[in-house]
């Protein structure tokens, strides 16, 4: 067991190191190049410029990250839970998959975000609803299609089994089909937790209270001041690695077993 | 009826009677998995099903296990019918994949019919604890299938079929994926299993001496249609005290080419296939 497990142990650290390397290579290439070539800040300021407004701005970015953040958790909750609970529903109920399929396909068309100034104007521009909503939104797409998709993976030797005990409907459910959807349930996860920090960062540029991470973003550029500007597009990568850290690191653990 | 039958008017385990199934294919084409089997299995016997793939032996054991519905015919399971005997909860089941579930240990894959049928944790414990023994994986409680060896995995699958000690077996080629060697010490082992349980077992199987090892009785089954050609009642004694020595002996021998013959009947020319005994059929075998 252990040392089937000990090539796998090596594989993360390798993982987490070579992008580490590459990225330290662009940023000394980047900050290169504005130096060589003069390149205005403009258009794009140095790496350690923007590295300096991020550390002297500490706290208005993790504040930023902090509004954000919060919208796109409320969001990736609120659609995780709805998109598998939906899943479920049409795995069960055939009318129901019929009808709902195409209408979650519109949904899957629609760039979500487009509908955010019309969120703004129902829930009031003062609210984070209109973001939370959007990011929900955009959430169970991909959560709704992943588990639908892991719910039908049932071997059908197993849905043999379980007609042989003759389990309920829900035992069977709980027994083999979720068990079996997990992983598929995570994939989706995984993909909507980077979707959601996106989607509520953008819904930010459509309106909504001041304070998010894209709020700062077009102010800060709007004030001319490129290098703050660019430290909450730092803030927001940070963002998106946490969210998606998070989904993965929640992943190993749940299908984890030894 | 034959030998090894219970004694006359008890009820049977298994009464399949004139059952048939049809498969709607593509286009119109429709498929004559089974016509017109009758099988008659009395509590305690061991019967095994042989043939040609695509004879619709799964089938036949599908629809004992009301896995599936017959066109024609009907089958009744200790008296009742079919459906109600699942539900009932009367067999245990065995399939060629072992059809373990990866995210459950050993102990939790034999555990989970108890745990359906809402028997409690420490009943549970016990009797998974029992039936682990039994087939000899006590070391392996807290494994996960995929760290098991297909013998290993299919012997969990066949202690998960006793957890709630049926009166009747049913299994699929459960040794078909298996090694021979690992094949011989698992049917010696389910003929120790079966003297313990003393239940009924209908058991399919292409291998002929598996078959004759096992049985009371040998079901050959011929294709398209799905019929049964003869039923060889195995002259070898109890089951339940088959041993090792028993490969050796000269009525297996003699049960296992009256068997080949029956399988072979069609390369040798021999029309039979339909329900009357052809020229060359060895005597003292029953058929139908
Ligand atoms: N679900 C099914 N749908 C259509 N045809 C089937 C189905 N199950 C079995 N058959 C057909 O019925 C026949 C008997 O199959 P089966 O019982 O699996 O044979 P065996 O187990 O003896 O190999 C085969 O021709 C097979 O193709
Ligand atoms: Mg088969």
């Amino acid at each position: 067991m252990s040392t089937a497990a000990s090539p796998r142990r090596a594989r993360p650290l390798q993982a987490v190191l070579a992008p580490i390397v590459l990225g330290l290579i662009v940023v000394l290439a980047w900050q290169g190049a504005v130096l060589a070539f003069a390149i205005k800040p403009f258009i794009l300021p140095a790496p350690f410029t923007i590295g300096a407004q991020f550390a002297g701005n500490l706290q208005s970015v993790v504040a930023g990250m902090t509004v954000t953040g919060r919208n796109a958790l409320v969001g990736l909750l609120l659609g995780v839970v709805i998109g598998v609970l939906l899943a479920i529903v049409s795995a069960l109920v055939r009318v129901f998959d019929a009808m709902a399929a195409p209408i979650v396909s519109a949904i899957a068309v629609v760039p979500i975000v487009a509908l955010a100034p019309v969120l703004y104007t129902m829930f009031g521009a003062g609210a984070e609803t209109a973001r939370q909503l959007v990011a929900a939104l955009a959430v169970f797409v991909p959560v709704y299609f992943n588990t639908l998709k892991g719910l039908r993976q049932v071997r059908p030797v197993h849905r043999d089994l379980m007609r042989s005990y003759a389990a309920s409907s829900w035992q069977a459910t709980r027994a083999v089909t979720l068990p079996t959807a997990l992983p598929f349930v995570f994939t989706g996860l995984r993909i909507a937790s980077s979707l959601a920090v996106i989607s509520a960062l953008i819904a930010e540029y459509f309106g909504g209270p001041v304070g998010g991470l894209g709020k700062s973003i077009t102010s800060a550029a709007a004030s001319s001041n490129y290098g703050l500007a660019w430290a909450y597009v730092l803030g927001s990568v940070i963002l998106g690695l946490v969210f998606y850290g998070g989904s993965l690191g929640l992943e190993r653990l749940a299908l984890r077993r030894t | 009826m034959t030998a090894g039958s219970g004694s006359a008017g008890a009820v049977p385990a298994v009464d399949v009677h004139s059952v048939g199934r049809v498969f709607a294919g593509r286009r119109g084409a429709s498929v004559i998995a089974l016509d017109g089997v009758s099988l008659t299995v009395a509590p305690g016997e061991f019967v095994s099903l042989i043939g040609p793939s695509g004879c619709g032996k799964s089938t036949l054991l599908r629809l004992i296990a009301d896995l599936d519905v017959p066109t024609s015919g009907n089958i009744r399971v200790f008296g009742k019918p079919a459906r109600q005997a699942r539900i009932d909860q009367d067999y245990g089941i065995a399939f060629q994949q072992a059809g373990l579930l990866p995210w459950r240990t050993v102990a939790g894959n034999i555990e989970l019919p108890l745990e359906l049928h809402g028997v409690d944790r420490a009943g549970r414990r016990a009797r998974g604890a029992e039936l682990i023994d039994l087939v000899g994986l006590s070391e392996f409680a807290g494994h996960y299938p995929d760290q098991l060896s297909g013998g290993m995995q299919q012997r969990v699958a066949i202690a998960r079929s006793l957890a709630e000690r049926p009166s009747l077996l049913l299994m699929d080629e459960p040794f078909g994926a298996l090694d021979e060697m690992t094949r011989e010490r698992m049917q010696n082992e389910l003929v120790r299993i079966c003297a313990e349980t003393a239940a009924a077992v209908v058991f399919v199987t292409h291998s002929i001496p598996e078959a004759v090892f096992l049985s009371n009785r040998v079901v050959v089954m011929s294709p398209r249609p799905g019929r049964i050609r003869s039923i060889v009642p195995v002259g070898l004694g109890d089951v339940t005290t088959r041993g090792e020595g028993l490969r050796e002996d000269a009525d297996f021998f003699r049960s296992l080419s009256t068997v080949r013959d029956l399988l072979h009947a069609d390369e040798h020319g021999d029309p039979s296939g339909d329900d009357r005994p052809g020229p060359g059929l060895p005597r003292g075998v029953e058929t139908r």
